[in-house]
């Protein structure tokens, strides 16, 4: 029985010490270089969609027609007063790329989301149960995808009036089939594996299979999917507001000013580089972050890199215990 | 075959036929395709007892396992389990019968979920069917279940990936434990095993079948595991059972030509004797299961085929007390 003791405090090590966990979490983070600058970027952008009204040096709607297109404060005509200059109307790009943040990360945060969701529950069950629920997803997803996404959306955001939630269903609903038919196509090839086999035999139901067996197993394309789709939210949501179906000003977003900046490209290039980095550093942090979650997620790699660490360690002790030897047989 | 004992067998498969759909030929599609997979199985297993299934690849073997666990689609005969047909089992009957027969895995490797703990994948059947609440009512019974198959006493907090082949299929093995069946398909459970594991693993199912008084349906192609496991034999071909008797009686005197030239392939671990024996090998090719041909489906390779064999199948016949093959002139 004692084996039965160790394996219940094993168990209870492992569960149910949540700070243990999350400790260790950030141990292995602070091995993973390239995903701890994903994880600051990431957390830096939050915070600053935040708390911009605070942090914002000027009003984004404030206009100031005196100082339309000042450039930035590295130019002789720059002033600290609009760091990253003005827009045409003479608005602070910086104050509007900060608060641009806000729009921009909740879009394509709950676009992601929704879409994601809600395809892949649909492609899991479109694959594991096959059948007419497969020939109907599929059906609906070639009819959906046949139809094009922007005309879709104009129609639907003409009728019913452009707003934040109609942005982000309307984009949700043109989002979702991309996840639906990738989550189908990998639980083909999963659910064929032996241990979906064994799940069966041994007796448990489809929902437990799904979510447990086959998920699981898919979260490495799902999550490349989910970041590449980001990126492109972000711009589609820039689409539609440069069409004026999207937010509307005085609200702003990253896309916006993208879009109304690039026509004076030629005259002011900050206007469109500003919100564009942002939207570039962005989706580079979540890459980082989203390469390193697959990491994690994946036990196999999560041993692989600790066994890593720990004999580069090793490594540079003996080293270290090397120089100190050579050192000593200096001295004498 | 009539059960001729007076306990009924644990499992009785009579007259068993598994055809798969593989599309239509023809211009128009007027040909419907089969698979003739199974063809007139028929088999019986007692409590406790193991039956060897040996055949080449293709032969049938898996999907014979497989329709007796109701994985595959029967598609005409009858499957007896513990006195109840089960031939037409509903989904949810099949889900009760998981408690009383399991099935073990060729690939140790590719059954074991990546992603849980060896606890998890133990404790799963327990939890699915309702015997224990969660994890920390399971740990008892799957820490005395991987004792029990020779594990490491830590092995439940670890991934698959941190064990052997042989030690996983340990663990697919305490699995298929977990709810205490009386009947084990063992679908070719060493075959992808290193040499120097079978006998360990072929060991522990023996043990294990003494403990618990298990039943196994053994599927293999390797002759020698299976005459040291099993109590009687069957013989598949091209997806008949050709001859079936008891362990010795198969290897002593074998009846059907395929079974000779089978046997005659296992090397004899004594080279004086191994050097004098004469090596069966018949030329011709296996019959394709789209179209098998009519009468003895062994008649494309077999040295005494003769007019009858074209014509008419050779029923499985008794040729001494609890041997039967089939085949006209022997």
């Amino acid at each position: 029985m004692t084996q039965s003791i160790q394996l219940e405090t094993a168990l209870t090590d492992r569960r149910h010490e949540w700070l243990a966990k999350l400790r260790e979490l950030g141990r292995e983070l602070w091995r993973d270089k390239a995903g701890l600058i994903g994880v600051v970027l990431m957390t830096a952008l939050v915070l600053m969609a935040l708390v911009a009204p605070w942090i914002a040096p000027h009003d984004p709607a404030e206009q100031d027609l005196t100082a339309r297109l000042r450039p930035p404060v590295w130019y002789e005509k720059g002033t600290w007063d609009h760091v990253f200059g003005t827009d045409h109307l003479g608005r602070d790009v910086l104050s509007r790329a900060i608060h641009g943040a806000r729009v921009s990360l909740l879009v394509g945060l709950l676009v992601v989301v929704l879409a994601g969701g809600f395809g892949v529950v649909m492609g899991l069950m479109a694959g594991y149960l096959g059948g007419r629920m497969d020939a109907f997803v599929m059906r609906w997803i070639d009819t959906q995808v046949a139809f094009p996404g922007l005309l879709l959306a104009l129609i639907i955001l003409a009728v019913i009036g452009p707003s934040l939630t109609t942005v982000v269903v309307v984009l949700s609903l043109n989002g979702w089939m991309v996840y639906g038919r990738m989550t189908r196509g990998a639980v083909l090839a999963v659910r064929q594996t032996p241990y979906v086999e064994a799940a069966e035999i041994v007796g448990c139901r489809w929902p437990r299979i799904i979510f447990r067996h086959i998920l699981p197993n898919l979260t490495s394309p799902l999550l490349t999917l989910a970041i590449l789709e980001f990126a492109r939210i972000v711009l589609a949501e820039a689409a539609l507001s440069f069409l004026g179906l999207g937010i509307q000003p005085p609200a702003t977003s990253w896309g916006l000013d993208v879009a109304v900046g690039k026509n004076y490209m030629f005259m002011a290039w900050w206007l469109v580089t500003i919100p564009g980095t942002a939207i570039a550093i962005t989706v580079l942090a979540i890459n980082l972050v989203a390469s390193w979650m697959r990491l994690i997620s994946d036990p196999q790699e999560r041993e692989k890199q600790f066994a890593r660490h720990m004999t580069r360690r090793l490594r540079s002790k003996v080293g270290q215990r090397r120089k100190l030897s050579a050192g000593q047989e200096a001295i004498k | 075959m009539t059960p001729t004992e007076p306990t009924p067998p644990l499992v009785q498969v009579e007259d068993l036929s598994v055809y798969f759909d593989a599309g239509r030929a023809g211009f128009w599609g007027q040909e419907r395709l089969k698979v003739h997979a199974v063809e007139g199985v028929n088999l019986e297993i007692r409590a406790g007892e193991t039956l060897g299934l040996v055949g080449e690849s293709g032969s049938g073997k898996s999907t014979t396992g497989r329709a007796i666990l109701r994985r595959v689609p029967v598609s005409s005969g009858r499957i007896w389990f513990r006195g109840k047909e089960i031939t037409h089992a509903g989904r949810e009957e099949i889900r009760g019968l998981s408690r009383h027969m399991q099935l073990v895995f060729q690939d140790p490797y590719a059954s074991l979920n990546p992603r849980l703990k060896i606890i998890d994948i133990v404790a799963e059947p327990l939890i699915v069917h309702g015997l224990v609440k969660n994890l920390h009512e399971a740990a008892a019974p799957v820490a005395r279940l991987l004792a029990r198959v020779g594990l490491p006493a830590d092995a439940g907090a670890r991934y698959p990936h941190a064990f052997s082949g042989g030690q996983r299929q340990r663990i697919g093995i305490a699995r298929a434990l977990a709810l205490k069946p009386e009947f084990i398909v063992a679908d070719e459970p060493v075959s992808a095993l290193d040499v120097s594991i079978r006998a360990q693993v072929v060991n522990l199912l023996q043990d294990l079948q003494a403990e618990y008084d298990l039943a196994y349906l053994f599927i293999a192609h390797d002759l020698a595991v299976v005459r040291h496991i099993s109590h009687r034999i069957a013989i598949m071909y091209a997806g008949k059972i050709v001859e079936i008797a008891g362990r010795d009686q198969i290897y002593d005197a074998p009846v059907h030509p395929y079974t000779e030239a089978l046997l005659s392939a296992v090397p004899v671990p004594d080279p004086p004797v191994q050097r004098a024996r004469r090596r069966i090998a018949y030329s011709g090719e296996a019959p394709d299961p789209l179209h098998p041909p009519v009468g003895c489906r062994f008649q494309s390779r077999c040295p005494l085929v003769s007019q009858q064999c074209r014509e008419k199948t050779p029923p499985l016949a008794e040729r001494q007390s609890g041997q039967w093959a089939a085949c006209w002139n022997r």
